[in-house]
């Protein structure tokens, strides 16, 4: 990400993956999740489209078979750090190891029509922003075959194509989250006061919630 | 103002709104495991914080487990070492910490989705959290009860809250009474392909109407399981008396909080002018008991229908259905009927209570195993059920018929542990996702329900029994 005067722009190559519903399985299989680790699972993203042969948890890219076809092999895509996809991506499994793959192989955006709610929010957590275009303005991508993409944070805008434009809509504090890496917890425990203030009359309010303590 | 169950939950447990617009959530009840733990627990080293609350967690291990155990087994019999490290981990954080942790020796372990409610940790009302998506099972008992991230899962150890944005209501009204041999399993997955693995994104779908009514809580928790296929990650069913009756077996609750808290646990209803966003009203009796052919939830038919093909009329992406077609090894004009069988799983978080292992145990009692069935594993979803499958002489039903009976765990629902498929074995599963590699690389899986998953293992394809 590069502050460019106000802007905020994210510029870059673009790979597309025309699917619907790429669960989190694909961009991520249960095997990698045996990681105690929040880092390093680049070599693991898409696993199963990426490379010929079955992996295994700290076997590298360079011991695999890997999978020509697929368009992350491919350059210049091979550093793409926008995704574009289709309908419903990231569906299916909570496990935030697919925001982990995604970000440790590189990619910062991530473009699809819809999103998997669970997936959405755990993007926000770890600076990759997921944005939602219409099903017709991700046609007209597919169709533009969109290699380079520009995107503003600032404006809310991704641009292509020298003159093509689009609007994207999202929160602001989630924008913000990813623009300056806020950390969750710390600035949750700033309402530590109220939580122990709603906690002690839910205790005296509800006190079979606490039975067993 | 009318509110929904949902709604009224949330208010409950709504501590403040933030200035960014998002709401604190007090959680009552977080319920780890060895997966998507580890990171959580590093992160509240890293800031020398405690857990707000211990009494708030429960753990167990799950996905990792092998579930092929017996008596004397510990974590160091763990064969692969990287899962060991994962279970080690789990043991070492719930010491450190003072979590309440049933271990891999614990007569209690098992899936988490599984001992939760039948331990008595998860009763009406409480907001509940995990690290898996299938945590919207406890909506079955009128919770507010969902999947999240890990860096969730250190949020709300460390402060007892979630940081979350309201979702829309929706609400499916299931009407009428199922046929014979139709579980609530097929009631679901008829569900998921009528709206589609995103249908309930952004949603809370409560579930009601007669049918629901009058299913069990092992059914209802099967239903709110699979919320999270139709894109949900909330599901809730209203608390009624076949969840007091059950939560009354269940809980250690003493008589005195027992009468209190059902007062409270009688309101959690919607109201009857309560307005959802969304409403589907489907009518169950005359729904077939229904198999996937593909790799999504929602590519599910009538188990004895013809395939989509390139000239079907369906909404699906006909590139979708041709990946999926390729990738399943389903052959033009094939019919769900066609297809030879490698494997049998019945289990996972969906499918392994004791009401599920019974209907499987009736169908096939006195029968035996297709030969050309390599493999047929019933693993139950915790010690508990295990024993209480025992004592109703349901293992013995299973081995006799050439099943193999296990230790509990997340099994070969998903590829963590040695439970898994073979490349392009195919594989009847009463588990909750069909992705692909989801059982094992390359592997290929069908979802249904316990009794056709039974039926399958006799016949060795789909179908009636012969």
């Amino acid at each position: 990400m590069k502050m460019i005067g106000n802007e905020i722009q994210i510029k870059g190559i673009v790979a597309s993956i025309d699917r619907d519903n790429i669960d989190t399985d694909q961009i991520i299989p249960t095997e990698y999740l045996k990681s105690i680790k929040k880092f390093g699972f680049e070599d693991y993203l898409f696993d199963g489209w990426r490379y010929l042969d079955e992996g295994k948890l700290g076997i590298s890219k360079s011991q695999r078979k890997i999978n020509q076809d697929f368009v992350l092999n491919q350059e210049p895509f091979t550093q793409a750090n926008i995704l574009l996809t289709r309908d419903n991506f990231g569906c299916g499994s909570s496990r935030e190891h697919a925001v982990w793959a995604l970000r440790d192989f590189g990619i910062r955006v991530v473009i699809a029509s819809s999103f998997g709610d669970i997936f959405y929010n755990n993007c926000f957590k770890n600076g990759v922003l997921p944005i939602r275009l219409s099903k017709d303005q991700i046609e007209s991508i597919f169709c533009a075959e969109v290699k380079e993409m520009s995107i503003s944070l600032d404006s809310r805008t991704i641009e292509f194509n020298d003159t093509e434009q689009y609007a994207f809509d999202v929160e602001d504090n989630l924008l913000e989250r990813i623009v300056l890496g806020l950390d969750d917890v710390d600035m949750t425990l700033k309402y530590a006061e109220d939580i122990k203030l709603f906690e002690n009359k839910r205790r005296k309010e509800k006190p079979w919630i606490y039975a067993d303590e | 103002m009318p509110s929904t169950l949902y709604d009224k939950l949330w208010n409950e447990h709504h501590i403040k709104t933030l200035d960014s617009g998002e709401s604190l959530i007090y959680i009552d009840r977080q319920y780890l495991h060895e997966v998507t733990s580890p990171q959580a627990f590093e992160g509240l080293t890293k800031k020398d914080l405690k857990p707000w609350r211990l009494g708030a967690n429960i753990a167990t291990p799950d996905h990792n487990v092998p579930t092929e155990r017996g008596r004397s087994f510990t974590v160091e019999n763990i064969d692969d070492n990287i899962s060991k490290i994962q279970v080690v981990e789990l043991d070492k954080n719930c010491n450190k910490f003072g979590i309440k942790q049933f271990d891999i020796t614990s007569s209690n372990q098992g899936i988490v989705h599984v001992i939760g409610p039948e331990l008595g940790y998860t009763l009406p009302g409480m907001t509940i959290v995990c690290g898996d998506s299938h945590t919207s099972t406890h909506g079955a008992f009128g919770c507010l009860a969902m999947g999240i991230g890990t860096s969730e899962v250190e949020h709300v150890l460390a402060t007892q809250t979630l940081k979350v944005s309201k979702l829309l209501n929706m609400r499916v009204v299931f009407q009428g009474k199922p046929q014979q041999g139709v579980s609530s399993k097929d009631i679901v997955l008829y569900l998921i392909g009528k709206i589609g693995t995103a249908g309930g994104n952004g949603h809370a779908i409560e579930f009601s109407g007669n049918y629901i009514e009058n299913i069990s809580m092992e059914a209802r928790m099967t239903i709110c399981n699979m919320a999270i296929e139709a894109g949900a990650k909330v599901g809730l069913i209203a608390p009624d008396t076949t969840t007091i009756e059950y939560v009354k077996k269940h809980s250690s609750l003493s008589d005195n909080d027992l009468t209190v808290a059902q007062n409270h646990w009688n309101k959690l209803s919607s109201d009857t002018d309560a307005i959802f966003d969304k409403e589907i009203i489907i009518d169950v009796s005359n729904i077939k008991p229904q198999v996937t052919w593909g790799t999504s939830p929602e590519m599910v038919v009538d188990y004895d229908a013809t395939l989509p093909d390139l000239n079907s009329d369906i909404q699906a992406n006909k590139k979708n259905i041709e990946l999926a077609k390729q990738y399943m090894g389903i052959e033009e004009g094939q019919k769900l009927t066609d297809l030879k069988f490698d494997r049998v799983f019945i289990g996972s978080c969906t499918n392994s209570r004791i009401e599920d292992l019974r209907e499987a145990a009736i169908a096939i009692k006195g029968k035996k195993v297709s030969e050309t069935i390599t493999e047929a594993i019933v693993v139950p979803g915790s010690g508990m059920v295990k024993a209480q499958a025992e004592s109703e002489g349901l293992d013995k039903i299973f081995q006799d018929a050439g099943f193999i009976w296990r230790d509990p765990g997340c099994s070969m629902c998903l590829g963590m542990n040695p439970d898994q498929l073979k490349p392009y074995e195919r594989c009847a599963s009463t588990s909750n996702r069909n992705f692909e590699g989801r059982q094992g690389n390359l592997g290929r899986t069908h979802l249904m329900s316990p009794l056709m998953a039974a039926h399958t293992a006799i016949n060795g394809v789909i179908g009636e029994l012969l």
